[in-house]
């Protein structure tokens, strides 16, 4: 038994050029002019651009531990809506994902639900406390093969400790995600330190705290010629930091969020909790230099850092708020908005800083490939001449915390393709149970 | 005016209204009856998340005197974790049914947050936000500066060009935040003396001088206002300096630095003061001292300031 075959008509590449896809089973069987098949299901693409099923390097699924916020189910529900068909889940649940059952656990959650491939992030240390190493190799060796660690949320901050992190996951080809934040120079930080916090009286997280830990990072990296990933950078010193090490051969990679490529500091002034996020929203020039450095390449992704949180989290005063914004279905709206009505880069990279370079990082194989026949049928379809203010009825999140409600944002998904099946369709969810059914057949071959 | 969250959006012309409304509070506090029925019938919480006897006395009575109802809700812990949350307390309140929040909290924005909210619809009164703002004290201190100056002619004045020097810990400072964009609005010349440390990492985007070096800010600005802060002992714990006796050697308004003073300049002090460390007792028991008119003026500007914004208007009627 497979799934219905897909007959996608007239899409838009990345390249620019015109095709068809035929999705037979689980796979791209052809691209190209004026392709037919009678048992196929077609989906009217003409207008919308094609692009590989995006693939988030930085979600938070918070399930196991703080499913008040969200579940893998309902994570994924978010992904799929937002054109994402894989999520990297963060490791900072309940209990902390620093074992084998527990990446276990999130794995098969993720592969029952459906609507995307879940890879866990293993923790970098034990309870993310920044101490003892967590069974790294445990969590590489298990049946969700682990390979990308993180104790995102906290920083590594013990130099030692990082140094032994990115030499050992050498092992097995892993790579430390790093949360660049010293953690002396943020006690109580609140929002940037700046013109804003000044006034606000709120405490302020200064940039040097993130750039100087990026500093010491990317140093470390080249000592031990291991592979570093920077998550989140959001200051202009960050990417100077990176540039730098990039120049200088040392294998780092970076990403920035959708948030900190449109919102700045000035939107505290409200004292709203949406928009308090860690790190925080900084100036206007950084936004600007995060946006030329993902242009010119300095930062290789864009990443959500999808960070649920319930009502109560956030319907309160400032200083006792969580910190996280949503992100998964509004990523690709925000990028679009911020980069590609701006000019700054075209379809081909939108591909490559949502897809092709996270899948690459993560080391999955089965996302972020070129469109061509004989690849896994991963793909989502955007209608780049949308417009919307967007909404509560725009998340499938479990929670509402978006910075975006009531913002107008350019384009919107209109379907996405896991697996050689739909989990949206018509810019709408598909149902958990016709999604997990398909899964299902898919699992069983 | 509905709300005093904050003096950075009050207008000149608005807070001269405040301080003229507070010199007519002023003479009913002179007189035998301290009573007036403006507010009878209305009922005013004093919703206190941080520990604050002088400020809550101070809206107490001042409440009192225009004859509102008054509820004192001292709630302890802020967050959802700690205890009952803000917005719980609230909305409680609101289902009790009162006519305006006085609201004291450790969280800066939290007066805002409950303005916007939705969570009750009334007028809301900043009674000292975390390290945002402390609007009434901004005002009472400005009072105070007019009254000095200008004595029974002060009705209708500014602060025009009157200098004035804050000193001590900035950065954690509501009072100083208030009183630079009061001061500014009102005409005033604003100098913040500070140690680096105590000083916002972005101060220089503010209307005011700044100095690291309190005697080179007294000799240079010659100051009609010095106004001193308190500072938190705990402080030094965080390295923002050293030790008491260096802080109180270096920022400190010592008897020698009071002494060199012109007889005319006014010493403020918000209170509650640490004698011996950001001010000596020969400077706080002068009678350049200002620190118990404070307290009286305090009175009279929250009375105006509670008139304002709970009837709407703009002068005082007498019956």
């Amino acid at each position: 038994m497979t799934n219905p075959d897909l007959l996608i008509k007239g899409a838009t590449l990345p390249d620019g050029s015109r095709a068809d896809i035929l999705i037979e089973g689980t796979q791209i069987t052809a691209v190209g002019k004026g392709l037919s098949s009678a048992s196929a299901t077609t989906i009217d693409a003409d207008g919308l651009v094609v692009l590989p099923g995006l693939v988030d390097l930085h979600t938070h699924l918070r399930e196991p531990g703080y499913e008040q916020s969200e579940t893998v189910l309902t994570g994924t529900q978010a992904a799929a809506l937002g054109g994402f068909t894989s999520v990297f889940a963060m490791a900072n649940t309940l209990p902390v994902a620093d074992t084998a059952g527990v990446v276990e656990q999130v794995l098969r959650l993720g592969d029952e639900a459906g609507y995307a491939t879940v890879r866990p992030i293993g923790a970098v240390t034990k309870g993310l406390e920044g101490i003892q190493l967590a069974e790294l190799g445990a969590m590489a060796n298990s049946r969700a093969a682990v390979r990308v660690f993180s104790d995102d949320g906290k920083c590594v901050f013990d130099p030692l400790i990082m140094r032994r992190a990115l030499e050992y996951v050498k092992t097995f080809g892993g790579v430390i995600a790093q949360h660049a934040q010293e953690p002396r120079l943020t006690v109580d930080a609140q929002m940037n330190e700046g013109e804003v916090s000044a006034r606000l009286g709120l405490a302020g997280w200064p940039a040097v705290a993130e750039e100087s830990i990026i500093a010491r990072d990317v140093l470390l990296a080249e000592h031990t010629g291991s592979r570093l990933h920077i998550c989140h950078l959001s200051t202009a010193g960050s990417v100077d930091v990176i540039r730098w090490a990039k120049k200088r051969g040392i294998n780092v990679t970076a990403e920035v969020t959708p948030h900190h490529l449109l919102l700045t500091d000035d939107r505290v002034e409200s004292y709203d909790a949406r928009f308090k996020v860690n790190p925080p929203l900084r100036r206007a020039e950084d936004v600007m230099a995060l946006r030329e450095a993902l242009a010119d390449g300095t930062i290789d992704i864009v990443a959500t850092d999808h960070a649920p949180h319930p009502i109560e989290s956030k319907d309160c005063e400032w200083g006792a708020a969580a910190f996280g914004m949503v992100g998964l279905e509004s990523a690709l709206a925000v990028v679009q908005t911020t980069m590609v009505e701006t000019g700054l880069i075209g379809w081909a990279d939108v591909a490559r800083v949502l897809s092709e370079t996270p899948a690459r990082i993560g080391g999955l194989a089965t996302h972020g490939q070129k469109i061509q026949p004989g690849i896994q049928a991963e793909l989502v379809l955007v209608d780049p001449a949308t417009r919307r203010n967007f909404g509560v009825e725009d998340l499938a999140s479990l929670s509402h915390n978006s910075p975006y409600l009531g913002i107008e944002l350019a384009g919107q998904v209109v379907a996405t393709i896991h697996q050689g099946y739909l989990t949206t369709d018509d810019r709408t969810l598909v149902a958990a149970d016709v999604v997990s059914a398909q899964a299902e057949v898919v699992a069983r071959g | 005016m509905k709300h005093l969250l904050s003096t950075r959006d009050v207008t000149r012309e608005e807070a001269i209204q405040l301080l003229d409304i507070a010199e007519d509070m002023s003479a009913v506090n002179d007189r035998e009856v301290k009573k007036l029925p403006a507010l009878r019938g209305k009922t005013v919480v004093n919703l206190f998340f941080e520990d604050s006897t002088r400020t809550r006395i101070s809206f107490e009575a001042a409440e009192k005197r225009l004859s509102a109802d008054v509820i004192n809700f001292a709630a302890k812990g802020s967050s959802v974790s700690k205890g009952e949350s803000l917005k719980d307390t609230t909305q409680t309140l609101a289902a009790m049914g009162v006519d305006a929040v006085v609201i004291r909290h450790g969280a800066s924005g939290a007066p805002q947050v409950l303005a916007q909210s939705g969570w009750i619809d009334v007028p809301v009164i900043n009674a000292g936000d975390g390290t945002h703002e402390h609007p009434t004290q901004a005002f009472l201190d400005a009072f105070t500066m007019r009254k000095r100056l200008h004595g029974a002619g002060s009705r209708g004045k500014g602060l025009d060009g009157v200098k004035v020097n804050i000193v001590g810990d900035i950065l954690h400072s509501r009072v100083a935040r208030s009183n630079v964009w009061l001061l500014q609005t009102l005409g005033a010349e604003v100098q913040l003396v500070a140690p680096p440390t105590l000083l916002p990492h972005a101060v220089n985007t503010w209307p005011v001088s700044v100095s690291f070096d309190l005697d080179d800010a007294l000799a240079q600005s010659k100051p009609d206002v010095v106004m001193m802060l308190r500072i938190q002992q705990e402080r030094m714990h965080d390295a923002f300096f050293p030790n008491e006796r260096e802080y109180s050697n270096m920022w400190g308004l010592t008897q020698e630095r009071f002494y060199s003073l012109p007889a005319k300049t006014m010493v403020m002090h918000p209170g509650p003061m640490n004698r011996g460390l950001e001010i000596s007792s020969a400077a706080a028991d002068s009678p350049q001292s200002t620190v118990l008119e404070q307290v009286a003026n305090g009175v009279s500007v929250r009375m105006a300031a509670l008139y304002m914004v709970l009837t709407g208007e703009r002068e005082v009627t007498h019956d």
